[in-house]
Order: structure tokens, then C-alpha cells, then sequence
């Protein structure tokens, strides 16, 4: 029987669910705490118990990605695959990932210095949207409506001490609806879309900055372009995220590793962990 | 089951279908706590992690 094994670092609905539905669904499942596991450069798959297929689902990007990539040294199927995960979780990548698989994205202008990146925001002009390479649930992501903001917070960068703060990501600013579109891949298909609509006074839309979430339907559009992203970025489990372009029609900003799916349980009618736990099994049996 | 806070004392409820790993709020001073162990005698919390720059999906 196959065994699934959960590897979290702080266990929300979305490892519970994972969790309990590999149970349901009559298979052996553990759930494991990332923060206490030691791995060396010898160890050897069979002295350690993470079951046939692991799903990697700690809220630490960096934490995940790099236990992610000493499993997979030691022959673990992992889900979502190191290299996924490192797109995934480095904006400048994805959006060269995107647009280099043609799938269509936001026009983005990337600057390894602050006064070139004045420059690119003063040739494209305003509004645009600063945005760190890395980090989520909208942290640091500024509109930028004019020059004075735009001088204060790439000096605010500047002065940052992380070097990856002097990489300068900066995105055209879409004209859309004060929504956007989260839609969640398992494998090639699409269990669940939703729209997230920003609260009042935010212009993210991130659920974790009070975004609302309503089920979206899934249009022969949408599915073509979601099934796209997440075959660019190398395919999985995962939460690619569009706005909707009042001229383009739907533009992918984001792919997200280890995606989150309470708001969209909350709206669907799917089983969204149940398709996960049916692709990990797959997964497992390759 | 119940325990007490370890920053501020209070008595926090932990539901029985909570998982080891889950996170619960002391309801007076605010304090997270990770639920560490529990058996049918007693339960042990420990201080969460704060949040990363690099936490999120």
C-alpha cells in the first residue's frame, strides 16, 4: 500500500486536510515536523521513513526548498520537485519561465541597481509595481503612483541589508477588475478557480490581506492558460494566480509552490486535497 | 483539555481533534503556541515560530 507522507512546519487546514483525506482514502499516511529533521550527505533512503511520495508543505519557502532538495538526493519522490519550487518561489524567474513559454504575462523591467531602476520606472511611467523577487502574501509589493514614492522606496531598498532587495522587479500595473483569479493545478487538470477580491482601502488581493474569496468559472480560456503556467514552471501542485487585462484578456503574475486552498474550499465544491492525494498516489506509483 | 499559558498564565482550552504541529492563541495576552505533545494525561505547548520573510505561498 502506498504511503504519503505530509512534511509541514506548522500544520494549518491545508495539512490537516491532506493528512486526513489520505487516511479516508485507505492509505498509510504520516505527517512529519520539518523543524526536526537532520539529514547528512550519506544518508540513504531506506533508513529513513518519509513513506513512497512526499508532500512538501512548509510555510518557509526556503525551509522547504532545501529539504525538498535533500530528499530528492536520497531518491524521494517530492511534490513539488526542487526545481519547481526554486521557480516558483523567485519572481524574476517566473516571470522569465512565463514569458519565455509564452504564456501571457505582465511586461516586467528587472534593474540590479537603484538609479538604473529609477530610470526604468521614469521610461515606463506611472503607475507601475515594485515588487521583492521573493516573498508572498504581498509583502513589500508597493503601486507605485508617483516619483517622490517611487525615489523614497527604492532608497528604502537600498538601504535594506539583504542583498536580493538591490534586485529591483519592477512590473507594469494592470488595468482590472480589484480582483484577481487563483486558480489551483493538481497535475494537468484544474480542481478549483476563484476570484480574490481586494477589501476595501487594499489594492492586493491576497486572502491573507482580508481578500475575499467567490468561485470563478473555469473557462476554456482560463484552463488553457493555467494548464500552461504550470507546465512552464515543471508542473505539479499549484496555485497559479491571473488578473484579468481589460485589453490582453488573462495575464498569469504568479505561481505559488505550495499553494493554499482554504478560501477556495471554503467556495468549491471540489475535492481539492482528495485530488491531491489521488495525484501524489501517481506520483508514487512511476 | 486545558493548560496554562506560558507567557502569561492563563488557561488555554486545546480541542481534542487538534493536531501536534497546529498553532493556538493564548486568548489573553495573544501569545502563539505550537502544540508539541499531548497524551491522554496532559498537553505540551511550545512558543511558535514567528513569522518569516519568507513564509507564505
Amino acid at each position: 500500500m502506498v504511503e504519503v507522507c505530509v512534511v509541514y512546519d506548522k500544520v494549518r487546514f491545508e495539512e490537516k486536510a491532506l493528512y486526513d483525506t489520505a487516511k479516508k482514502k485507505g492509505l498509510r499516511a504520516q505527517i512529519i515536523d520539518a523543524k526536526k529533521i537532520t539529514i547528512n550527505n550519506a544518508s540513504k533512503r531506506k533508513t529513513l521513513q518519509f513513506g513512497d511520495v512526499v508532500l512538501q508543505r512548509c510555510i518557509s519557502h526556503f525551509r522547504g526548498l532545501y529539504l525538498t532538495a535533500c530528499l530528492e538526493f536520497m531518491g524521494f519522490m517530492v511534490i513539488n520537485k526542487f526545481k519547481v519550487g526554486e521557480t516558483c518561489g523567485n519572481k524574476l524567474i517566473t516571470s522569465l519561465t512565463l514569458a519565455k513559454s509564452n504564456v501571457p504575462t505582465p511586461k516586467t523591467h528587472f534593474a540590479f541597481s537603484a538609479e538604473s531602476a529609477i530610470e526604468v520606472i521614469n521610461t515606463i511611467g506611472f503607475p507601475v509595481v515594485l515588487k521583492p523577487i521573493i516573498g508572498s502574501w504581498g509583502r513589500g509589493v508597493f503601486p507605485i503612483r508617483d516619483e517622490e514614492v517611487a525615489n523614497m522606496i527604492i532608497e528604502m531598498r537600498k538601504e535594506n541589508d539583504n542583498p536580493l532587495s538591490r534586485i529591483y522587479y519592477v512590473q507594469e500595473m494592470i488595468k482590472r477588475p480589484p480582483r484577481d483569479l487563483r486558480c489551483i493545478v493538481v497535475g494537468d487538470k484544474i480542481v478549483a478557480a476563484i476570484y480574490r477580491y481586494s477589501v476595501e482601502n487594499e489594492w492586493r488581493t491576497n486572502v491573507s490581506r482580508g481578500g475575499k474569496a467567490e468561485l470563478a468559472p473555469i473557462t476554456n480560456e482560463l484552463e488553457d492558460i493555467a494548464l500552461r503556467a504550470a507546465k512552464s514552471v515543471g508542473g505539479g501542485i499549484l496555485g497559479v494566480d491571473l488578473m484579468e487585462d481589460e485589453n490582453r484578456g488573462l495575464l498569469v503574475h504568479e505561481v505559488n509552490n505550495t499553494v493554499e486552498f482554504r478560501g477556495a474550499s471554503n467556495v468549491s465544491e471540489s475535492d481539492i486535497a482528495g485530488a491531491m492525494i489521488d495525484y501524489a498516489l501517481t506520483i508514487a506509483k512511476k | 483539555m486545558k493548560t496554562q499559558c506560558q507567557e502569561c498564565g492563563a488557561e488555554i482550552n486545546v480541542p481534542d481533534d487538534m493536531m501536534i504541529g497546529e498553532i493556538l492563541t493564548c486568548p489573553d495576552c495573544g501569545g502563539d503556541f505550537e502544540l508539541a505533545s499531548k497524551s491522554e494525561a496532559k498537553v505540551e505547548l511550545k512558543p511558535a515560530e514567528t513569522v518569516g520573510e519568507d513564509w507564505g505561498q
